[in-house]
């Protein structure tokens, strides 16, 4: 039966971690992700699951590299902070295949930056934030319902593409306290890990698995040159983009200013919506599910219809880079920003009336008027 | 031809159950494929081919763990980080399988310092095997922590100065954990050193599979290659110069 329960965003991730039998958490406490720390260190090993306190976040993912190696679900939780010391590992990940889930709980920066909420990483979960060329699939929660149901999703696609999965949400969705309905999501069948390194004797055919993190440049069974392994990444990269676009749209159909948003500011741009259909201004959102693979087709169409767009982000400019990128060159592009914060302090943030306002300034024909 | 084939029947070495894949790929002279014996031989000893699983650090020792038919990550993630991953397979496999590093002296007590340190202060039941040469072998004989006073490298040349540093003696820092349970330091210059680091070796393996905590053997070995000596000639420098700075023997045995 389903569980109703009052939940904040750093527990959903331990409530969908534990509903998708994820059996390790490795990791290290930084502001502001020390609160989902507690209630893991509290509940996990409750729950019969392994939880490792590294000592740092270099620690913690390769500690999950291990976990990962031997079939088994794994996770860390890091905030922005620890995001950059993570980065030589997702690169090794993405080289061996291996599938760990990584929750971002981004705060402000550069460097230590501030303590309180931002949206400053975009481009740093939705690029090759390691060495060389790879893409991760990063989702982006906007309540503690979706943060619950994108942690189980994660780990699905993490096992399904055999890659690493980036949960980027913030200290705002991070922080809230919503109701929670508990009920784990049935997706379709994955294949048996067969690769997972168990014990040789412990393997059906009896042959050794062989992981290596240096494919390409040690032979591998499936890749023995190379060329033959960038292919095979490529290839892998190329249909996660196809298959994996995920988002949500509203009032799009008319619409003529496209609000495109994720996150707490996607939630202040459904009450900016409302306020501007309010006034009969035909605005419009795209609420990114994920960031990438990013959904270009949706933006590009209402470009060629003549909509303007305003992108909504608690930093400086990542996701406006996207947005640009995908309508090519034929609309306009503009942004609310952390420059529009409603105050000069850490807890600032971004209000539904500074969306209004800059929607407001472009000239827009009202519903009913020609 | 005669000599050969005196030779041949002399040899007293036993073959293993598992196979070890040949060509080896290492240098002239080079020890670290002892290293690969020694394991080899106390795994089959133990009884535990089919419950083993390698992890290799970055460097010439991983080579080693490619020629072992056994369960293996090569290399295990990132540089220096073999602790780290071995210590996520065993919590996740779980005490009935055994998990040993192999790394060198460059991987462990340089970058991967923290892991090394870490996970044996934890007490993780894993077995960490470090070969001491002096150098980083793979990249061409960089100085490494390890470094003795007076050693010639490629970025020490007329030797370490003590205003580099002094070298790091792993075996005698990790005994001081309360969660390291075994910690030795073994040397390959000589049959009867060799057979005392087997023992060390067996030691180890052993603590983890009774559940007792970290266990840690540093190897010395050589690279004639980077050292510029024969490999007669590096045998005799481990033991001039290197016994004497990094003593042989059990430095922690909890039972």
């Amino acid at each position: 039966m389903e569980q109703k329960i009052m939940a904040r965003g750093f527990e959903a991730i331990g409530w969908g971690a534990l509903a998708a039998d994820c059996q390790l958490f490795a990791g290290c406490p930084t502001g502001p992700d020390d609160e989902a720390f507690a209630w893991l260190a509290r509940e996990f090993p409750e729950n019969g699951r392994h939880f490792v306190r590294a000592s740092s976040e270099v620690s913690a993912i390769n500690i999950a590299y291990g976990g990962a190696s031997a079939g088994g679900r794994a996770m860390v939780v890091v905030a922005s902070a620890g995001w950059g010391l993570i980065q030589e590992t997702m690169s090794h990940l993405v080289n061996a295949f291996l599938p760990v889930v990584v929750v971002l709980i981004q705060r402000g920066g550069p460097g230590a930056g501030s303590l309180r909420h931002a949206q400053m990483d975009y481009l740093a979960v939705t690029r090759d934030a390691g060495q060389g060329c790879y893409r991760v699939i990063s989702l982006a929660p906007a309540s503690v319902q979706e943060t619950y149901e994108a942690t189980q999703l994660a780990f699905h696609l993490a096992d399904k593409w055999c890659n690493p999965v980036i949960i980027a949400t913030d200290a705002i969705v991070a922080g809230m306290t919503e109701p929670l309905a508990l009920k784990t999501i049935k997706f379709d069948p994955l294949p048996e890990k067969d690769w997972a390194v168990k014990g040789r004797g412990h393997q059906p055919d009896g042959i050794r698995r062989f992981l290596s993190s240096a494919q390409g440049f040690i032979p591998t069974r499936d890749f023995p040159t190379y060329l033959s392994f960038l292919k095979g990444l490529n290839e892998k990269v190329l249909k996660m983009r196809e298959e994996e676009i995920r988002y949500e749209s509203y009032e799009l159909e008319d619409a003529k200013i496209v609000l495109v948003a994720y996150g707490y500011s996607a939630r202040v741009c459904q009450e900016a919506l409302l306020m501007a259909r309010a006034e009969g201004i035909k605005a419009g959102l795209v609420k990114l599910v994920t960031l990438w693979p990013f959904p270009v087709d949706v933006l590009k169409k209402k470009a060629r219809q003549g909509a303007k767009f305003l992108t909504v982000e608690d930093g400086l400019g990542g996701l406006r880079e996207d947005v640009m990128l995908a309508v090519e060159g034929q609309a306009e592009v503009e942004t609310v920003d952390a420059l529009d914060r409603n105050e000069p302090g850490a807890g600032g943030a971004i209000y539904p009336g500074k969306v209004l306002e800059k929607m407001k300034k472009w000239e827009v024909p009202k519903v009913g008027s020609a | 031809m005669e000599q050969a084939v005196t030779r041949k029947k002399s040899a007293g070495t036993p073959r293993l159950r598992f196979p070890i894949k040949s060509p080896i790929a290492f240098c002239r002279g080079c020890l670290h494929p002892l290293v690969g014996r020694i394991i080899a031989e106390n795994i089959e000893e133990l009884g535990i081919e089919g419950d083993t699983v390698l992890v290799g650090g970055v460097g010439c020792h991983a080579v080693i763990v490619g020629h072992l038919n056994l369960d293996v990550l090569l290399p295990g993630a990132a540089h220096g980080r073999a602790p780290d991953v071995a210590t996520g397979i065993k919590r996740i496999l779980g005490k009935r399988k055994t998990l040993i590093t192999i790394q060198g002296d460059g991987d462990a007590m340089a970058i991967g310092t923290e892991p090394l340190i870490q996970a044996a202060a934890r007490g993780e039941r894993i077995t960490v095997i470090m070969i001491n040469n002096q150098v980083y072998g793979t990249t061409g004989g960089q100085l490494a922590p390890t470094t003795i006073i007076g050693h010639p490298t490629t970025t020490s040349i007329g030797g370490r100065k003590s205003e580099e540093g002094y070298p790091v003696r792993t075996a005698e820092l990790l005994a001081k954990l309360n969660g390291v349970v075994y910690s030795a330091r073994g040397a390959l210059n000589n049959v009867r050193n060799l057979q005392r680091t087997k023992k060390y070796v067996k030691a180890a393996i052993a603590k983890q599979m009774d559940d007792l905590g970290f266990s840690f053997v540093e190897i010395l070995g050589n690279c004639p290659v980077n050292w510029r000596m024969t490999p007669i000639n590096s045998v005799k420098y481990i033991e001039e110069k290197l016994i004497p700075e990094f003593p042989l023997g059990e430095f922690k045995n909890l039972k």
